[in-house]
């Protein structure tokens, strides 16, 4: 086992045992924070794979925008932060049904893919993986059309923000 | 390869040559080495910060026309490890009904969100923490992790001003991580590398001059980043008696103190760095040593530019800071960007691009200045019209003593 492998196991440990939390614990700004913890492991994941870009857009996005909202919401629609009633209801066996069926799926799945027992390929010293990824999204050979797609349906939701607040006055 | 020439290497090299041969393993030399370079920058930063206490409580009292610190040592030097002592030794008070661990965490969080910062701080044409190819984003990404610290600190402590002022901190530092992340792109449109380190090597001309607005629209928002006056909303004495931080004590309060004037100091840094050529001076490319020279002068100098706008600006109010990023500075930023970005690439391969580039900040800022001006004339107007004389003069009180 080498020095990487430990990272990895750390990592992947601190995200399943934060998103336990997240839905076990009673304190909803708890459940945010451990959320952030979460997240920011995956961030983790993500500069183990050489992705830097990646990871820091996790943080800039999902730590600073989103799990800022979260904590936001939680504060300002909640009187008592602390939940109450029973966490399991009813359903609860169909729920581990089909967490369980979908985790055997997936594991199925993995186990017959090539790609999942590759190793990581070793990144040329003198290329820029920021560069490539660029030229990846505006190239029409690669991603441009989902790329384009996503401007659009950015630009639309925006101006349904700007509708919606106007919409009062 | 000589210390002179590179100093960090050649202490790396030696060090490792001398763990090498006491026999360790090639890994743990690397991850001893990593360990050892973060501690050093950490405690260089520290101490950094342990003096701008005294730079900052010495500036002020310039400004307010008084003496400030000069009992303690020579010009009050030593003051500021009076301060540290009386902090150590206070009560550490935890208020009733606060969260202990997040209360604990907060302070720890707000500092460490300003030391990550420092790691990809390009202090020399060689020494530096790392030189990412995400720097410009790692700082924005850096800023999440500090305002996520206030907001922790402010619910956290079960108070509510604490808590109104986490709200004010989160709002600002939200909304003007935008103008300031757009501004960032300028240098990084000019340079073709999100890299800090090559951002300051791109820059044969400084970029204040190919792009000034975007200067200006990074210390505004930088400043507003930072919490400090005029948009110190999240301390306001008169509303929230000290805002996120009411509850803390002690050395954690001193976390926070310390982590603001080194989070002033390292974005000083960062204009310096992104505009004024950073660690760029006669010789400094030869002697790295020279460049850490030229760099802390000019850190120091936006450390100062900042510390001046501090204290001699007004507090704004909330919603006039909010529409002034929203309504102005966003949508500056953005055409700002879209001109650099059109200018830059017509006019690379020639001559004229520093004069264009200048040129065309020039237009923009003359455009938004008539924009502004027809835009608050039409305010004077619609003020003017149903101010007649004659309701005025009924709603006239006249003051005791007055004839």
């Amino acid at each position: 086992m080498d020095f990487m492998q430990i990272i990895f196991l750390l990592c992947a440990a601190l995200i399943l045992g934060s998103a336990l939390m997240v839905v076990t614990t009673r304190n909803m700004i708890h459940a945010a924070l451990w959320l952030i913890a979460t997240l920011f492991g995956v961030a983790i994941l993500y500069v183990l794979l050489n992705a830097g870009f990646l990871a820091v857009v996790q943080v800039v996005i999902y730590i600073g925008a989103i799990a800022i909202l979260f904590i936001f919401a939680v504060m300002l629609t909640r009187r008592e932060m602390r939940d109450q009633g029973p966490q399991l209801n009813k359903g609860w066996w169909m729920a581990v049904l089909i967490s369980l069926l979908s985790f055997s799926g997936l594991f199925w799945l993995f186990n017959n893919w090539s790609g999942f027992g590759r190793t990581m390929v070793e990144i040329p010293a003198g290329s820029d993986t920021l560069k490539e990824l660029g030229l990846a999204l505006v190239s029409p050979n690669a991603f441009v059309i989902p790329f384009e797609v996503a401007s659009v349906l950015l630009l639309a939701a925006l101006i349904g923000a700007v509708y919606v607040s106007f919409r009062g006055k | 390869m000589n210390f002179w020439n590179d100093p960090i290497n050649f202490v790396s090299v030696w060090l490792r040559s001398l763990f090498s041969g006491w026999g360790m393993a090639d890994w743990l030399v690397n991850v001893l080495l990593a360990v050892m370079g973060i501690v050093v920058l950490i405690i260089c930063a520290m101490v950094l910060d342990i003096m701008l206490v005294w730079v900052e409580r010495k500036v002020v009292a310039r400004f307010q026309d008084r003496f400030g610190p000069n009992r303690v040592g020579p010009f009050g030097l030593i003051q500021p490890f009076a301060d540290i002592i009386k902090l150590l030794i206070k009560e550490d008070i935890t208020p009733v009904g606060a969260d202990r661990i997040i209360f604990n965490l907060a302070p720890i969080l707000a500092m460490t969100a300003v030391l990550l910062l420092w790691a990809i701080l390009p202090l020399g044409s060689v020494i530096y923490g790392v030189d990412l190819n995400v720097g410009v984003l790692y700082i924005i990404a850096t800023g999440a992790i500090g305002t996520l610290s206030i907001i922790m600190a402010g619910w956290a402590s079960n108070n509510k001003f604490a808590l109104i002022g986490a709200f004010r901190t989160v709002a600002q530092m939200v909304s003007y991580e935008i103008p300031m992340l757009v501004a960032m792109l300028i240098p990084t449109i000019l340079a073709g590398t999100m890299s800090v380190n090559g951002i300051v090597h791109a820059q044969n001309v400084w970029f204040v001059i190919l792009s000034p607005i975007g200067v200006l629209i990074f210390i505004i928002s930088a400043i507003a980043e930072l919490g400090r006056s005029p948009f110190d909303l999240n301390e306001a004495e008169s509303e929230i008696v000290a805002g996120f931080h009411i509850e803390y004590t002690g050395m954690k309060f001193g976390m926070f103190y310390a982590s603001e004037l080194l989070h002033t100091f390292t974005f000083g840094g960062f204009i310096a760095t992104l505009f004024f050529g950073g660690w760029r001076g006669p010789y400094a490319e030869i002697y790295p040593l020279l460049g850490v020279f030229y760099f802390f002068i000019k850190a120091m100098f936006f450390y100062w530019v900042i510390m001046w706008v501090k204290y001699s600006m007004p507090r704004i109010r909330i919603d006039h800071m909010l529409a002034f990023n929203w309504k102005f500075l966003t949508p500056l930023a953005f055409v700002l960007l879209i001109v650099t970005a059109l200018v830059d690439k017509v006019l690379a391969q020639t001559n004229f691009h520093a004069t264009g580039m200048l040129l065309a900040n020039i237009i923009v800022g003359w455009v938004t200045i008539e924009i502004l001006r027809i835009h608050a004339r039409g305010l004077r107007k619609k003020d003017e019209i149903p101010a007649k004389p004659s309701t005025q003069a009924a709603h006239h009180q006249p003051l005791r003593g007055e004839k």
